[in-house]
């Protein structure tokens, strides 16, 4: 490698995204230090505790980064269809070789170490798709070109459902940003949203109170484009009606699909999700069972107040109150022990991470680099959301690390490779056309 | 083709907002978990229970003791393949029991502790102990209970009982379930007795361990012992006194005139304050409690008002001899009555039995003439220009001698008795037309004026210290130090003068002393005793139908002359003459207290024989309910 090539990386890199990423790590490791804590702590390499395992994997994160900026840019492209191959064997593999942990195969074990290939899958998707959807003949308005990237997308999700794990599967769904921005037409997404809100809205305020607003809102549509074309109903009377029927028959279906195919389990958990249980005995029973993470998370949180408990004060942090504290919900040692204030700077760094991620993919010259820079951004909006919506009791329980923060070396590694590799991505624009 | 650039910086920005507003719902605006640190689930609050004080009495004999107790804990939650029969044979308790208790905890707290067998023995817990392990969710916790060494004096000990929501929520010092005096010196002296219980914050995980204390301790507190106390009952005259009132009804008060300490405080039926503790409590307590024939829970020595009959006359001569209505030399001649109004019927009887030889005040006390204190009460009253004056003068007086009021003695109940004034008699004569005559009852104890035993035995010794008392109080005392409460070491003053007193206390002692004495056979040897007898008509109304019952017996007395070591006041319902069951009472007490031993076993004896039940109170019973038998 040309040393001139070298100087170029370091005085090209943007510092901004390197910087926000050794803040959130570093507030990340402080939030598993508190988690983990003992009284009669040692060394903070102490490799049998978690904080000091992820001070390790912080360590080697930062050879990671050395390594990804040292290397060509064009590598990334050249090789993204044998990454994609490879991590895809290495999820097959799991089924062989893999170790269950909680019902999940998802691990391969290192001695007293595990490796969870679907951490990397993320990253070399897009690695994929964005090479697919740089290619200058693609077109995702064609079926055939669209089904392409689909397929890409489809059988990692599959084989990480079969795991099973959910909460990583659903990461993929990230992509239907990435596509939005290269011209998926865009009604298909808001008839995709308008679907998921009809479903909602059936369960939540009843099947007539639903069709009555939502025909209501149809009605005043047409009544507009009537005062915009007159013809308006004569011409398209038979779209109108048989949009009403639509709306009636999602709506029907929704609730029987609610009502018929849903188990009790699924219905107690939408029901608690979208608050309709008002029975407070029901609700005590449902927040002792699968309410139980997100009921201890937010009081956990709110115990902290506007200005926390301070580090390492946190009472409930330190009586180990919220599951999974250290890896899903590490937020709430944030909220609890920094308050208020600490918990919406750790979401400002976050929003502006994902900013400046979409500013400078929409800045790159090159189609690959702008593609696999919205997949960046969309994977990690996808975890901030659903982890951060899930740790304030804002979206069902759903086992998904927050980017950064949560324990575990392959989730860091990850994080890590996805965002240098577009900070090296991005370095290189310069030298490119 | 249409890019759209602008959709996911919208979502993330506003998903962003969203969580904000969310945090500050969750940390700024909804305040269920930020209180108090101290109730959080996180915290573990434990109390160190001090000691509870021990009490003794004036010799130092332990009369109240502390002792383990232990009870069955269960936490409903962490029960598991449990053999219920093999369990409940160990515990010897039926099945049902086991089910109904089981129940209960659970809806209590599945989580939390509950009792489930209360105040086991030493012996049941000894053998317990090595099988608990076997039985997950239930543990054995250790308790201190009241123990009474000596089965007397349970109205002065009074008893301690577990705090119930009701009191938990007034008083924040303590706990439900938690143990506080609820009745006599057990609640008087709750804040002394009881210390100050430590308490300890923890720091607990999600599985209830504990992981470290809370803030370094910062909130925590050290516990202090309770203080003993030492009464100034004599738990041996106690004794004596409560066995000389088996089978009657009454109360005896005692007190050491010089230092207004209590000497003795019975009354009559009482109970074993040991009913009071361990599994049968509340059992024995609805017992007690439901009596409402003998109402054991009613300390008669404080509590009941009585007229005070003869014993009044000392009181009323007193005022007589203040007022300068009579003196010394003064002689009423009695004709076998009094007739103070101009009807036919307004003549009172005297039993003095002098039949028109003129009596001097000394004579007209030992003889208890009521013609003489009836003339002198009526000097008293009309002395002044109205009636209404002379009679406020008259209550205003008596009422120095700490009667119609509560006393103030250290012990949670009481009685005011009542001294009528001009008020009184206002309200009850219309357009206030009454005079002295219509009063005149009140001369010789037996009109409006009412006592308790407590107030006569002051009022003793009163005259014991020509002309002042010392508020009596029970205890002499706390944790090694003389109480220093100047209520209960400053002299109240009669404003009555010596030299008046001397006459009073001359004629109480011809009582004794002199043939014809109402106590003459009461004498002790070698004892110079001073007493005046009462003898109080009383009635019940059945049907509508006045009936007289037997009269209550009452004497007061003090002993020595110079000098009295102890003045009692003794009250027997229903026990006919004062002479018949109070004075030899009295003399017995006083025998005890001053010789510690009792030499005429024979009127020991006597007294011991007399059961009032089956003499008068059964047939009261049957007289008042006819159909009924008595339990």
């Amino acid at each position: 490698m040309r040393l001139s090539n070298k100087k170029t990386v370091i005085s090209q890199l943007d510092w901004g995204l390197v910087l926000l990423y050794l803040i959130l790590v570093l507030l990340g490791w402080i939030s598993i230090y508190a988690t983990t804590f003992q009284m009669d702590a040692d060394s903070l390499l102490n490799l049998t505790t978690n904080y000091g395992k992820q001070l390790f994997f912080i360590l080697l994160s930062l050879i990671l980064i050395v390594v990804v900026l040292a290397i060509d840019a064009g590598f990334y492209e050249r090789f993204a269809s044998i990454f994609y191959i490879l991590s895809i064997l290495s999820l097959v593999g799991l089924f062989l070789f893999g170790k269950s942990i909680n019902g999940q195969t998802a691990w391969y074990t290192f001695g007293t170490f595990t490796l969870q290939p679907s951490e990397f899958m993320k990253l070399t998707t897009a690695l994929a798709v964005s090479k697919i959807m740089s290619d200058k003949m693609f077109d995702i308005k064609k079926i055939a070109d669209f089904k392409n990237v689909l397929i890409v997308l489809v059988i990692p999700f599959i084989l990480i459902l079969l795991q099973p794990d959910f909460g990583s599967a659903l990461i993929y769904f990230a992509f239907i940003f990435v596509f939005l921005r290269e011209g998926f037409p865009v009604n298909i997404f808001y008839a995709l949203l308008g679907l998921i809100l009809l479903f909602i809205a059936t369960i939540k305020i009843g099947i007539t109170y639903t069709l009555i607003l939502s025909f209501l809102l149809l009605i005043s549509f047409y009544f507009f484009a009537t005062r915009r074309e007159p013809l308006f109903i004569r011409k398209y009377w038979h779209i109108i009606i048989l949009s009403f029927v639509l709306l009636a028959g999602i709506v029907v279906s929704s609730n029987l699909f609610y009502k018929k195919v849903l188990k009790q389990h699924h219905r107690d958990r939408l029901e608690l999700w979208l608050r309709m249980e008002n029975n407070p005995e029901k609700i005590r029973e449902l927040k002792q069972s699968f309410g139980f993470n997100n009921d201890q998370s937010i009081k956990t949180i709110a115990s902290g107040g506007f200005s926390g408990k301070g580090f390492l004060e946190g009472d409930r942090t330190n009586g180990k109150f919220v599951p999974e504290q250290h890896t899903d919900y590490i937020f709430s040692t944030i909220g609890e022990e920094f308050g208020f204030w600490g918990s919406t700077l750790v979401i400002v760094l976050f929003l502006l991470l994902i900013l400046r991620v979409l500013q400078k993919a929409e800045q790159q010259k090159s189609d690959f680099s702008r593609i696999f820079g919205y997949s960046v951004a969309a994977i990690l909006f996808v975890h901030f959301v659903i982890n951060i919506g899930m740790v304030l009791d804002l979206l069902p329980t759903v086992g998904i690390p927050l980017p950064f923060f949560s324990y575990g070396g392959s989730s860091l590694w990850g994080f890590t490779l996805l965002l240098f590799i577009f900070i090296r991505l991005d370095a290189n624009k310069a030298n490119e056309l | 083709m249409r890019k759209n650039t602008y959709i996911l910086v919208i979502l993330t920005v506003f998903s962003g907002i969203i969580f904000i507003f969310r945090l500050f719902y969750l940390q700024i605006i909804d305040d269920t978990f930020r209180d108090n640190p101290l109730h959080s689930a996180t915290i573990k609050t434990e109390f160190d229970y001090p000691q509870r004080g021990l009490i003794y009495d004036r010799n130092g004999k332990l009369l109240v003791a502390n002792q383990v107790s232990y009870d069955i804990m269960v936490i409903p939650r962490e029960l598991e393949n449990l053999d219920t029969l093999e369990f409940c044979k160990l515990l010897s308790i039926d099945k049902d029991y086991f089910i109904k208790k089981i129940e209960k905890a659970k809806r209590y707290s599945p989580r939390l502790p509950s009792i489930f067998l209360q105040q086991l023995s030493k012996f049941d817990y000894a053998a317990l102990q090595e099988k608990m392990f076997r039985y997950k969710g239930f543990y054995i916790q250790k308790r201190m209970l009241r123990h009474y060494p000596i089965q007397a004096a349970a109205n002065v000990l009074g008893y301690i009982s577990e705090v119930n929501e009701e009191k938990a929520k007034r008083n924040p010092y303590y706990q439900q379930g938690e143990l506080i005096g609820t009745q006599g010196v057990e609640k008087q002296y709750e804040n002394v007795l009881r210390g100050t219980k430590g308490v300890k914050f923890l720091k607990r995980n999600i599985y209830n361990q504990i992981i470290g204390s809370y803030k370094e301790g910062k909130f925590d507190t050290l516990s202090a012992p309770g203080k003993d106390l030492e009464l100034s009952i004599d738990i041996e005259l106690q004794r004596y006194a409560e066995s000389l009132l088996v089978h009657k009804r009454g109360g005896i008060v005692a007190i050491e005139p010089a230092t207004g300490e209590i000497l003795a405080l019975a009354t009559a039926p009482s109970y074993d304050p040991n009913l009071m503790v361990g599994r049968e409590r509340s059992k024995n307590f609805n017992k007690l409690y439901y009596d409402s024939i003998n109402k054991p829970l009613f300390d008669r020595s404080l509590q009941a008002q009585y007229s005070p009959g003869s014993t009044f006359k000392m009181v009323n001569a007193l005022v007589a001899l203040q007022e300068g209505v009579i003196d010394t030399n003064t002689k009423i001649r009695c004709y076998g009555g009094y007739k103070y109004g101009a009807a036919a019927d307004n003549f009172m009887h005297c039993h003095c039995g002098s039949h028109g030889s003129a009596l001097k005040l000394e004579q007209a006390i030992f003889k208890s003439c009521n013609s003489y204190f009836a003339d002198s009460y009526k000097k008293v009253i009309e002395k002044y220009p109205t009636t209404a004056e002379g009679m406020d003068n008259w209550s205003h007086t008596i009422k120095k001698f700490g009667l119609g009021n509560y006393l103030g003695y250290d012990l949670p109940v009481g009685q005011k008795g009542l001294i009528p004034d001009a008020d009184f008699y206002n309200r009850y004569y219309p357009e206030n037309r009454w005079r002295a005559s219509y009063t005149i009852s009140n001369a010789i104890g037996q009109g409006e004026v009412l006592t308790t035993p407590i107030q006569l035995a002051n009022l003793t010794a009163t005259i014991a210290n020509r002309g002042y008392y010392i508020t009596p109080h029970i205890v002499k005392k706390i944790d090694g130090q003389a109480i220093d409460n100047p209520k209960y070491i400053d002299k109240n003053e009669t404003g009555i003068d010596r030299e008046y007193f001397e006459i009073v206390v001359e004629g109480m002692h011809k009582v004794f002393e002199q043939k014809g004495g109402t106590a003459y056979y009461s004498q002790v040897p070698g004892i110079s005793i001073c007493g005046k007898t009462g003898t109080v008509e009383n009635f019940i109304l059945v049907d509508g139908e006045k009936i007289a019952l037997a009269d209550h017996s009452i004497f007061i007395a003090f002993a020595p002359k110079d000098e009295p070591k102890i003045a009692l006041a003794v009250f027997i319902e229903n026990g006919g003459f004062g002479s018949r069951i109070a004075a030899p009472i009295s003399s017995l007490l006083i025998e005890k207290y001053l010789n510690r031993h009792i030499k005429n076993t024979y009127r020991e004896q006597r007294i011991k024989d007399i059961n009032l039940y089956e003499e008068a109170y059964d047939k009261y019973f049957k007289l008042i309910h006819p159909d009924e038998t008595e339990q």
